[in-house]
């Protein structure tokens, strides 16, 4: 790649700069600095829109009455019933029983603290569902396009 | 309490740490050359380990190994731990900053909050400099920024303690005594001569040129076995894994042309010159490729004749790096 033809566009990170190799016209390798590729950004959001839209689709069950609360949060995290089991100390049968409706509803709020301090929101936050996928804390696009 | 330490900003974080911490102990070093030396240089696909629930295609070596291997290879005594009990983790980590000393740290990128909020997925080989601390904030050294930047310790403790693939478990790791004299010219060519062993003489089908051609096989397959959605994900992760934040542009592989140039001089060796020149065509050939792959998930085209297009374009960067890696041990000798 030749210096001048290191992509600046603009996308998905927030204003930081990232370096690339390059080659300047003597043919030595510089570090250019870029704001981002297209194909990056491309590959990038699209991974963030399947998260967006599995959060739907939890939504969906969530007021189905299929899943409980604590779906919705599993995924906003990007984690599974296994993860989740190994970062809040909790067996993974549990974890997989309390993301049942019916379970859920009878929890206390003790057994609610592993679950809110790992993902740092309130017991009575986890014990609620947004309506909406929160979108713009995902995409940060159209602040850095400017 | 805050260390002086010259920060420089890389393209990846691990060979960066690595050339970042070299300079503070004394050593001049580049990028290029601590990831050469550490023969970073890789390629696997592996479909049956899941990052983020798709597979795996790496492009670089398992996280740890370009530290290990750049200060075995030059001599460098290093001290490395892992923890069980994150308070004692925590409370290591402030004394060895007491005694002065810079420290590098595995953590897990998820709970970073200094980096944009659209890359922070459940990646645990990031690896940073610790070098102070002021009040309940650390300050770090993280080569993929252009500044230094602050974190809170609960939520480096956090990082340092990801779950799931790769965890750090807390691993830190710090230059305990430098080598009176480093031989440099033997370290570059004993990483030289492994990146050629890796990438061309790996008995596993999913590793170096064979495991390019695999996935060229693979994926020609996708549209037919996955179905429409899952094909276009799968591909998106291998372009990610290809060139987001890190890799210095096509899968390392500008990086690794950077380090034949040095290599060149370093050596006196005015082959590894054209061959630094054949390393740049090769990451060019896979930037091609990751543009071609991105207009075919933007455009949702799942239509073989693009999957096949693509395979193409692989086979054509497999040929290309086993010529490449064929001459560059030529080259090097023995």
């Amino acid at each position: 790649m030749k210096k001048e033809d290191v992509p600046q566009q603009g996308g998905l990170n927030a204003g930081a700069r990232e370096v690339s190799y390059a080659v300047d016209s003597n043919g030595r390798y510089i570090l250019e600095s870029s704001v981002g590729w297209e194909a990056k950004n491309i590959a990038l959001s699209q991974a963030w829109e399947e998260i967006v839209d599995q959060l739907r689709d939890v939504i969906a069950a969530i007021k189905a009455g299929k899943k409980s609360p604590l779906a919705y949060y599993m995924v906003k995290s990007q984690m599974d019933p296994a993860l989740l089991a190994q970062y809040c100390g909790i067996a993974r049968w549990r974890v997989k029983r309390h993301l049942k409706p019916a379970v859920f509803a009878k929890l206390s709020d003790s057994d609610l603290t592993p679950y809110a301090e790992l993902l740092g929101v309130s017991v009575e936050r986890l014990r609620t569902v947004p309506d909406e996928p929160p979108l713009t804390e995902f995409d940060h696009s159209e602040k850095e396009n400017s | 309490m805050k260390i002086d330490f010259p920060h420089r900003q890389f393209a990846h974080c691990e060979s960066g740490v690595t050339a970042n911490l070299f300079n503070y102990h004394g050593l001049p070093c580049s990028e290029a050359m601590a990831f050469g030396i550490g023969a970073g240089l890789f390629f696997a696909y592996a479909p049956f380990i899941k990052i983020n629930f798709l597979p795996l295609t790496t492009y670089r070596t398992a996280p740890g190994s370009i530290f290990k291997k750049t200060t075995r290879r030059l001599g460098i005594k290093v001290a490395r731990r892992k923890y069980r009990d994150p308070k004692v983790a925590e409370a290591e980590l402030d004394q060895l900053l007491q005694s002065g000393r810079p420290v590098g740290a595995q953590t897990g990128v998820f709970w970073l909050p200094f980096f944009p909020p659209a890359y922070r997925f459940h990646f645990n080989g990031h690896n940073l400099i610790v070098i102070g601390k002021e009040g309940d904030d650390y300050l770090i050294s993280d080569p993929i920024f252009e500044e230094t930047v602050r974190c809170s310790a609960a939520d480096l403790l956090k990082a340092r303690f990801a779950k799931g693939a790769l965890a750090p478990k807390g691993k830190i790791y710090s230059i305990e005594k430098m080598p009176e004299r480093v031989d440099l010219p033997e370290a570059i060519e004993a990483g030289i001569r492994e990146v050629c062993r890796t990438m061309l003489k790996t008995p596993l089908p999913m590793v170096g040129v064979r495991g390019i051609r695999l996935l060229a096989r693979q994926l020609a397959k996708w549209p037919e076995k996955l179905g429409e959605k899952q094909t276009i994900l799968h591909l998106g992760h291998v372009i990610r894994m290809q060139e987001e934040i890190g890799t210095g542009g096509g899968g390392f592989r500008f990086i690794y042309a950077a380090f034949l140039q040095e290599a060149a001089e370093v050596l006196q060796n005015d082959k590894l010159i054209g061959l630094s020149q054949r390393c740049t065509e090769v990451g060019d050939l896979w930037r091609d490729f990751a543009l071609t792959a991105s207009r075919v998930c933007k455009g949702r085209e799942t239509v073989q004749d693009s999957f096949d297009g693509l395979a193409a374009q692989l086979y054509q960067c497999a040929d290309r790096e086993e010529a490449l890696f064929t001459d560059l041990r030529a080259a090097i000798g023995r």
